[in-house]
């Protein structure tokens, strides 16, 4: 028995019975529908993740010092919060006594920040990132300047008002018009602008251009930091292997600084975009262990499905099973020919299947901010994994057509 | 000896039907030689379907021996049975038995397909079988849109297309009209000139009188076995 001919007699069953089918095949239509779908949004997922979430917030081949986590994608107990919240604070001093002794090649900049409300000509411009760092802040986060320049050291050190803001609040506050040169009051001081920074777009929806830069020393700076406290010193090392030295280096030069003994922990924070990632990374892994079982149920109910047509044929078809069997066909070309058809059908409905999924992780892109990513080898787990649905369900009812008596086969109807 | 294509030996099938046992055929002897053409005949109940199956090696006899072209082959199993039904026998049934689904063209090369004959030497045969049987033009039409004595055409170009040693026919005229059954025994006819050993099972004595010799089976036994003076003067 030719597997081509069972094949395209499949098919043409499938052609001539379109809504049968549709409804025999749902169940592996579904399981396939949903291993693909879900495939693709927990990769895009990780993409989006490391990409967006963790190399914009935190940066690449960046780390940061700090009392405590900044970002926490997993779950945190009120416990370890009060003791995070028992840790001595990161001081002006901690940050310098780093940046001097650091022997790795890096980058250090100081970094406080908190939300402020910038005003211009009587129009205010609420919930604002005001930021107070060093120059060193737009390489390390990779803010590019749109227009006008950044801040010098020198102006850190005098702590000169001046400000680079992000592009939204270019837009807002001041309406079209150039803001290059205008002044912003905060809390009540004037500042000049002195560049505007490039569109960031969006994360999870929320804008990453309402923000404001202003040198460390700046007037402004005992609203965003209490006297002599640093939210972070943000480090950044110019490939992986000599961020994770940087960060060693550091990790011992605050123990040292610290007095801390060696059974004692850190009391201090070292966080990288994948220290940032690990909430997700446990979220993620999760899903793709659960995966495969709750696929594996509709692909069980589909089969089940699959092997009552199967045999409702092989009674519908009885009488053609004689007829090949006075014809020559052994025990083992029935076998086959039903197996083929089952596994075809199967296959017909994975493949439908794959497609909807691809549909679903397209429309999920349409409409959220998750890229979602159609893992190749997901099609072919897909598609793999239906034909084998079908080859196993169609074995029961194609020895029963196999072991079918010709003379009553023949009969049949 | 070897123009015996059929020889049975004593053959007896039994069937067991609840508590009851049936005996359709009790000990069967009979010689059938190559380029003969038989109508076995007998009313219902004389043993003449059961005869067919076990000639057809549709069925296997729980007595006595048949050799079918020398070769012994009522002690084969299953398959070597569907192998033997492949290579010697062609079936030509009263419904016709043609898959609804298929054309007239893929209906023929069914066989073949089960003999392992490759794709385009199976096109080739059964175009040159439906050729024989005048259906040239009907090739790619599917059983419902041929008449009866078309399907029955079919049927036959089937039946001869793997070159059988005998050619079963079981009540081949049984759905046609009277027209179209002389027109299908016409083509027995031409076959028979040809070579072709026929074995027609029949209750119909006007069909039976197109056979030169004419078996009747009784109550599961030989009743009579005698040339058709008809034919043969």
């Amino acid at each position: 028995m030719p597997v081509f001919e069972a094949v395209r007699m499949a098919l043409r069953t499938i052609v001539s019975q379109k809504l049968k089918s549709f409804f025999s095949l749902i169940g592996v239509l579904i399981g396939v529908t949903f291993l693909i779908a879900v495939v693709s949004i927990v990769q895009g997922m990780n993409v989006y993740m490391e990409d967006q979430f963790a190399n914009r917030l935190i940066g690449l081949n960046t780390f940061t010092l700090r009392r405590q986590p900044g970002i926490n994608t997993g779950n945190t107990t009120e416990e370890t919060w009060r003791a995070w919240q028992r840790r001595p604070r990161i001081s002006y001093a901690d940050a310098d006594y780093i940046t001097e002794r650091l022997q790795t090649p890096a980058v250090t900049a100081k970094y406080c920040s908190d939300r402020m409300t910038l005003m211009y000509n009587g129009k205010q411009a609420k919930d604002i990132e005001l930021m107070g760092t060093e120059p060193s802040y737009f390489e390390i986060k990779n803010v590019d300047i749109a227009s006008g320049r950044i801040f010098t050291p020198q102006e850190v050190r005098a702590g000169v008002p001046v400000l680079v803001v992000g592009s939204e609040i270019g837009e807002k506050l001041f309406e079209g018009q150039d803001p290059l040169g205008k002044v912003v009051m905060i809390a009540g001081l004037p500042y000049r602008v002195i560049g505007v920074a490039a569109k960031r777009g969006t994360l999870f929806g929320i804008s990453l251009d309402k923000f404001a830069v202003m040198p460390f020393r700046a007037p402004a700076r005992r609203y965003i930091c209490p006297l002599n406290v640093l939210d972070e010193l943000e480090i950044k090392a110019a490939n992986p292997t000599l961020m994770l030295a940087a960060m060693g280096e550091t990790e011992a030069l605050m123990r040292t600084r610290r007095g801390l003994r060696p059974e004692q922990e850190n009391n201090f924070d070292l966080q990288n975009a994948s220290g940032a990632l690990e909430g997700w990374k446990k979220i993620s892994k999760v899903l793709i262990t659960a995966l495969p079982l709750l696929v594996a149920v509709s692909l069980v109910v589909g089969g089940i499905v699959i092997m009552n047509i199967m045999l409702m044929a092989v009674a519908e078809r009885t009488r053609e099973i004689g007829i090949r069997k006075a014809l020559g066909a052994k025990r083992r070309d029935i076998l086959a020919q039903f197996v083929i058809e089952s596994a075809t059908l199967s296959t017909v409905g994975a493949m439908f299947g794959v497609a909807t999924g691809i549909g679903l992780a397209y429309l999920v892109r349409a409409f959220t901010p998750l890229p979602a990513a159609v893992a190749p080898w997901s099609i072919g787990v897909g598609v793999g994994v239906g034909m084998l649905v079908g080859m196993v369900a169609g074995v029961y009812p194609a020895s029963r057509a196999a072991q079918l008596d010709p003379i009553t086969a023949l009969r049949a109807e | 000896m070897s123009d015996r294509i059929i020889h049975v030996e004593t053959l007896a099938r039994e069937y067991v039907m609840g508590a009851e046992r049936v005996l359709a055929l009790r000990g069967l002897t009979l010689t059938i030689r190559r380029n003969e053409y038989v109508a076995i005949m007998g009313p219902s109940g004389s043993g003449k379907s059961t005869f067919m199956n076990l000639i057809g090696c549709l069925d296997t006899p729980s007595g006595g021996s048949y050799w079918l072209n020398g070769q012994e082959v009522s002690r084969l199993s299953d398959d070597a049975l569907a192998r033997v039904r492949n290579k010697e026998i062609g079936f030509v049934f009263q419904t016709f038995n043609l898959l609804p689904r298929a054309t007239a063209l893929h209906n023929v090369e069914l066989p073949l397909v089960y003999a392992g004959v490759s794709s385009r030497e199976r096109r080739e045969r059964a175009v040159k079988a439906l050729t024989r049987v005048g259906l040239e033009h009907r090739m790619t039409h599917k059983p419902n849109e041929l008449s009866g004595g078309q399907r029955q055409r079919v049927a036959i170009a089937r039946a001869l297309v793997n070159e059988p040693s005998i050619l079963l026919a079981d009540e081949p005229t049984g759905n046609l009209d009277s027209t179209t059954s002389e027109e299908i025994m016409k083509v027995f006819a031409e076959l028979h000139a040809e070579g072709q050993t026929i074995i027609v099972v029949t209750h119909e004595p006007s069909i039976a009188e197109h056979a030169e010799r004419v078996v009747v089976l009784r109550d599961g036994l030989l009743h009579s076995d005698t040339p058709n003076t008809r034919v043969a003067a």
